[in-house]
Parts: structure tokens; sequence; C-alpha cells
């Protein structure tokens, strides 16, 4: 994972409140077994016509937003699903960055593992924000991971709330399972003395079974 | 001070506590399927990493696979593909596996409950939210997304901060003809879809002691829809009647053994809960949903509500979600018109669920305007279901009878609503697009999914004249 440390990048402001994880990959998408190439997939039902005709009505087709890089929006952003298709499309579309005053939290964790910095903002800010963004004709945010805030350089200034764990994750793009797996030994020690109830042994297949 | 019931199973599973980091916590049970797996297996094999507990796994195939001829070549190629990888990978990985043609085989939050596997104090994940479903035993069991599905593949642990604990109390006793389906949507309805976000939540209470355990899976499947991670309750006489003699339960005196442990599984009276609501579930009346997330409900007797009874951002949150419903305010719910019913889902796809579903349609045919599936939750359930009959109630009744699967809840297959068409659907998520693209979706229980399919509109079943008081023979 490339490390995140400071990102500045043109807003998109998606004006719906809990947009849920079927809304931004459709099922038909989650039977691809790869984890690139799904951006073209992004809000696929409201991005496209029959015939995927791009709907010039979607926030998303106008041409100033095709290369925004930060994702405003509402409440409950990421419910439901949890597809992590869905950040996959967001990021391979271009996204950094989604601001919102609250995320669903199976959405959140899957963002943080791909790079993507989920930050949360009071409601008032979400609402300055969308009114910042709908006054400019581009609307470029500074996010600085190491300190925590957000500028738009016009006398916008936010800080927000990170988990220190999360955030030196994403500064330095660990690889968590390798950080996991440094600690067989405790892992090993938990298993000689934590009981398991049920047994799978006979349903375990053999290697050369047919 | 006192432990809640998700703290005492957190604390037995802590494999490493450190500063300033997350707890590594034991995974006991990981059920995996075939939609979010084939990203992690790859992880695995790109880093030359192994699977590290196989026999703390379990994979079935249920989300994308057809539910009438299951057999190869699917009419789909690319859910075919995705099916064959994942029998690829159980074997490379020697992953025990329900395969399509066992009769083990179904929804994965259906089948690890009836094989005995899931079991109280456990904790348990899966590539899916409605992992949720397992806590009704008393077992921390959650949704995690694909990188997390390949770090339990590769080390059986996860790295996680405790969530929030939320108690939510109900009083007083449910109505006759009102299932647990009803009370999860009146609970979601009235608190709001994203309430319980960054909770775990403990259901407590007489109304829950009374249920059974396929009347608790709904409630805490569908913890989820009301924005927590995770839904609990305390195991009893009822769960531990359920769990023994299934078939990977534990036997004899590792049966008295794990009873012992599984006793101490409550929360002690003087725990702290960081939030605790109480709800009195005497009121509640059979629900169904108008809108596009699960907490837009209201009572059968109800009716399409107005926006501009709500202001602001409120108001269009209303605007959007009737006009995707293609519905106009005021309209009563009863006089709203259906073309498909869905009965299935890890909802309520369980033998009670379909024995609900056929003790309404015993003697009826459905309306002539809709068409309707009924997919249980699993083959066993499908067994079952047909020992006892129901399949002919629902044959006769004009409604098909398929094999089991995730089918119309996602539409993954070939199950799916059509454009515009009105579902009544006992899954969980009326969310747009989700059981087809332009579908329109309304969350119903069992038995309000079947009177609709015979009325061919929404009906309260509290006024249903049932043909045949008892079905089982």
């Amino acid at each position: 994972m490339n490390p995140f440390t400071v990102h500045e990048g043109i807003v998109a402001p998606f004006n719906r409140s809990n947009v849920d994880t079927d809304t931004i990959i459709p099922k038909q998408f989650l039977k691809l077994m790869k984890k690139e190439g799904y951006g073209k997939f992004l809000f696929y039902d409201w991005r496209y016509l029959d015939g995927e005709e791009e709907n010039p009505e979607f926030i998303l087709n106008r041409s100033h937003y095709k290369k925004a890089s930060i994702l405003l929006s509402r409440d409950n952003f990421g419910s439901g699903s949890s597809r992590e298709h869905a950040v996959w499309s967001l990021k391979d579309f271009g996204f950094r960055v989604i601001i919102s005053s609250s995320f669903a939290d199976i959405f959140y964790s899957n963002c943080v593992k791909n790079g993507v910095l989920p930050v949360v903002l009071p409601q008032e800010s979400i609402e300055e924000l969308f009114d910042r963004e709908e006054k400019s004709e581009i609307y470029p945010l500074e996010v600085d991971l190491e300190k925590l805030v957000i500028t738009d350089f016009n006398g916008f200034k936010e800080s927000f709330d990170l988990d220190p764990f999360i955030k030196e994750m994403l500064l330095n793009g660990w690889d968590e399972i390798s950080m996991t797996l440094q600690k067989e030994k405790s892992i090993e020690n938990f298993e000689r003395k934590h009981p398991i109830h049920f047994s799978l042994k006979d349903a375990v297949p053999q290697r050369n079974s047919e | 001070m006192g432990k809640t019931l998700y703290e005492k199973i957190w604390d037995r599973h802590v494999v490493e506590k450190r500063e300033n980091e997350p707890n590594l916590l034991y995974i006991d049970l990981h059920l995996i399927h075939e939609v979010t797996s084939p990203q992690a297996f790859d992880g695995l094999k790109k880093e030359n990493r192994t699977v590290r507990c196989p026999e703390l796994t379990l994979a079935t195939m249920d989300h994308s696979i057809p539910t009438e001829n299951r057999g190869f070549p699917f009419g789909d190629p690319v859910a075919q593909l995705q099916v064959e990888a994942l029998e690829k990978n159980c074997k490379e990985f020697q992953i025990p596996l329900f395969n399509l043609g066992s009769d083990r085989q179904g929804i994965v939050h259906v089948i690890a409950p009836e094989q005995g596997l899931t079991l109280p104090g456990q904790t348990m994940v899966c590539g899916d939210s409605h992992a949720s479903t397992h806590g009704a035993f008393g077992a921390l069991a959650f949704g995690i997304g694909t990188s997390e599905v390949e770090h339990v593949l590769a080390t059986q642990c996860l790295q996680l901060v405790p969530s929030k604990t939320l108690a939510i109390q109900f009083t007083g006793q449910l109505a006759p003809g009102i299932t647990s389906k009803d009370l999860i949507l009146a609970l979601i309805g009235a608190y709001g879809n994203d309430f319980a976000t960054g909770y775990v939540i403990e259901y407590r209470g007489e109304p829950i002691k009374a249920m059974s355990m396929e009347q608790r899976m709904t409630i805490c499947n569908m913890s989820i829809e009301f924005g927590a991670r995770a839904g609990l309750m305390a195991p009893d006489q009822v769960t531990f009647d359920y769990i023994k003699d299934k078939p990977f339960a534990p036997k004899g005196a590792d049966w008295e053994r794990a009873l012992e442990d599984w006793k101490e599984l409550y929360s002690d009276e003087e725990a702290n809960f960081d939030n605790i609501i109480y709800f009195d579930v005497t009121q509640v009346s059979p629900q169904v949903t108008w809108g596009t997330n699960p907490g837009q409900v209201v009572s059968v007797k109800g009716e399409v509500p107005n926006p501009e009874a709500s202001s602001g951002f409120a108001r269009s949150n209303v605007e959007n979600a009737l006009d995707y419903m293609g519905l106009k305010p005021g309209t009563k719910m009863e006089d709203i018109p259906i073309n498909v019913v869905f009965i299935g889902s890890c909802t309520n796809s369980r033998i009670e669920d379909l024995r609900e579903a056929a003790r309404v349609l015993k003697g009826y045919e459905k309306s002539s305007d809709v068409r309707g599936i009924v997919v249980p939750g699993s083959q066993q359930v499908k067994a079952q279901a047909e020992t006892e009959g129901l399949h002919h109630i629902f044959l006769e009744a004009g409604l098909e009878w398929r094999n089991s699967g995730c089918s119309m809840c996602l539409g993954m297959n070939d199950d799916f609503v059509g454009p515009n068409e009105r579902c009544a659907s006992t899954s969980n998520r009326n969310f747009e697009g989700r059981q087809g693209e332009n579908a329109r979706t309304h969350l119903v229980s069992p038995a309000m999914a079947a009177a609709a399919a015979v009325k061919g509109h929404f009906y309260d079943i509290r006024d249903w004249e049932y043909k045949l008081q008892e079905v089982n023979s």
C-alpha cells in the first residue's frame, strides 16, 4: 500500500445521505475476481443511461468532476454490504479521500485497508463545504494526514480525529498482515490454552482426493 | 465492576494487547463464500502465504449460484468461474467446503447454525455483513471486507479496536401474528437506520427469551441494517437445546464441558453499557418498508409519508425515496399492488419462516398479477420442508419452489426483480437497485409476503382468514 501523507485534490459534492455499497458498486460486478478496474462501474445505475451512455445529469459525469479525488457526502456513507469492491471502485475512479458526517463501520475499515482516507467532520462543517464548493467553479482542498487538518487556503481550516494507529498505518503504507504474521509466537501460545468446541477435522479435504 | 457479554467474549479472544495499538483478536470460525474470497486467496498466493487454520474455516457457495438447475454449465459463465475458483482454492488450501451438490450446502448464515458450528462465546467472521446473524447464539460475529478475509486466512486473527456497547432492553409482549421481523423493522424505523453505527448491540429482555432461535436470528441478522456491526443475545436453554446433537457440535463429555463454559456468557448485573434504550414491543404491528433504506418503514395499516412533514435535507431524502419507489404520499400501504414475492434470504429462509408462510398460503392461490419464488435457506431446510409437505402448499399456491441460495435478496443470479416491478420481500435491504436495476423492494415478514402474494397487494396479516390452523404433519 502506498503511503498517504498530504493530498491536494478537487472536491466532488455528492449530496445524498445513506449512500450504500449496492449503489456504489452494483452486484453484477461482484462476480469479477480482481481488485482493479472497477472505476468505470462506480455508481453504475446512476451514472449511465441504457447502453452505458453517460447520464449528463449525474454529478461525476460533469467534466470538472472527472478529475476529482475528494468525495464529499453525507450521513452513513458506505452502509450495507461488506463488499470491498465499493472501495476498490472509488479508489480506481481516483478518490483518495472521502469526507462525510458519518461512515458505516465495515466500509470505514475497508477504506483504511486500501489507503483511502475517510474523514469525519461535524455536520456544520459538511454544510459549509457543500456551500463553498457550490460557490466555486473548481473547489480544491488539502488534506494533511500528519497534522490531521483540512484546508481550502481560503479561510476554511478544520482539524479531524483519526485513530493514532490507523494514522500510522496510512502514513507508512504498512501491510497489516505482515505485522500480524510477526506475532506468530503469541498466536501459538494463545491457541495452546484456547478451547474450540466444534470440530471440522473430518470435513477437511485430503490433499489427493478428487 | 462487571463485564458485558461482549466484553467477556472479547477478553477470551485477545491474543495480544499493546498500548496505542488495536487488540489482536483470535477468530474461532471463518465462513467464506465464492464472492468475497477470490481476491483474498490471490493475495495469499502472491505473497507465498498459506491458510493458517483450514479446520477453523468453512466454505460454501451461496451468493451467485442458480436456484433452478444446479449443474455446470451455469447460464452465467462468469458466476461459474467464481464457483470453480472457490472449489479450486478450497482444494489447494484444504478448506472444508459444502459444495453445490452437497446436502449441507446453503446460505452461509443458515448452514453454520444448523450444522452446529455456530456456538456461544465464539468469535466468527465472514466476508458478508449479515454475519451478525450468529450473534443470536451469543457468538461475537461480524462482517469483514476482503482484505480482512485474507488477514484471517493467513493468521486466524484480526487487529481490532473494541466497539461501543448498546443494550436494547425489550419489554412487554409481542401481539399475536407479530414476528421478530416486524420487531426489528419497527425498532430501526423508530431510531433510524444508522443509530447503532459504532456499537455492538446486546438484545435483552423477556420478549427475546420467549423467541425461538429462528426468530432470534432474524433480529441479529438485521443488526447491520441498524448500523451495528454485530448484535448479541445471551445464550439460554433455548440456545442449548437448539445446538445439542447438531452434526459438528460437541458431544458427550465435550458437550458438558462446553455447556459449563457457555453458562458464564451473560452481562453481569453491574456491567456498564455505553448506551441503553428501552423498547416496548407490545404496540408493534406488521411492518412494511416504503422507502429505500430499512428505517423507512410503517405499519401495514399506515400510509406512505408526505415529504412536506419533514424539512431541509430530511425532506429530500423522503422525496428521493418516493421518486425511486414510484409512490405517492398518503397512499395506504394496503392499497399498494405488488408484482413479485420473494420468500427467502439469510433473514427469513429457515424452516420456521417457511412454516409461517405455508400456514398463510394453505388453501389459497396467488394473485394472477404476481409471480413468486420460495427459496429455502439451505438444502437441509429444503429437505425438512418437503418432509412436512410445505412445498406442496407453495406449489399449489402457484409459487415456485427452488434450491437454496441468496437468490433474489441481491439478484446476483437469474432471480431478480425487473425494472419498476414491486416486490414484497422477506430479505433485509430495500436499497435502490438491490434486487435488480430499478427494482422496488418492500421488506416484510414471511407471513406478510405470503398474504401479499394471495391478495396482490399488502394485507394486514392480523385480518387473515386461515384455512387450516396447523400444516405440520
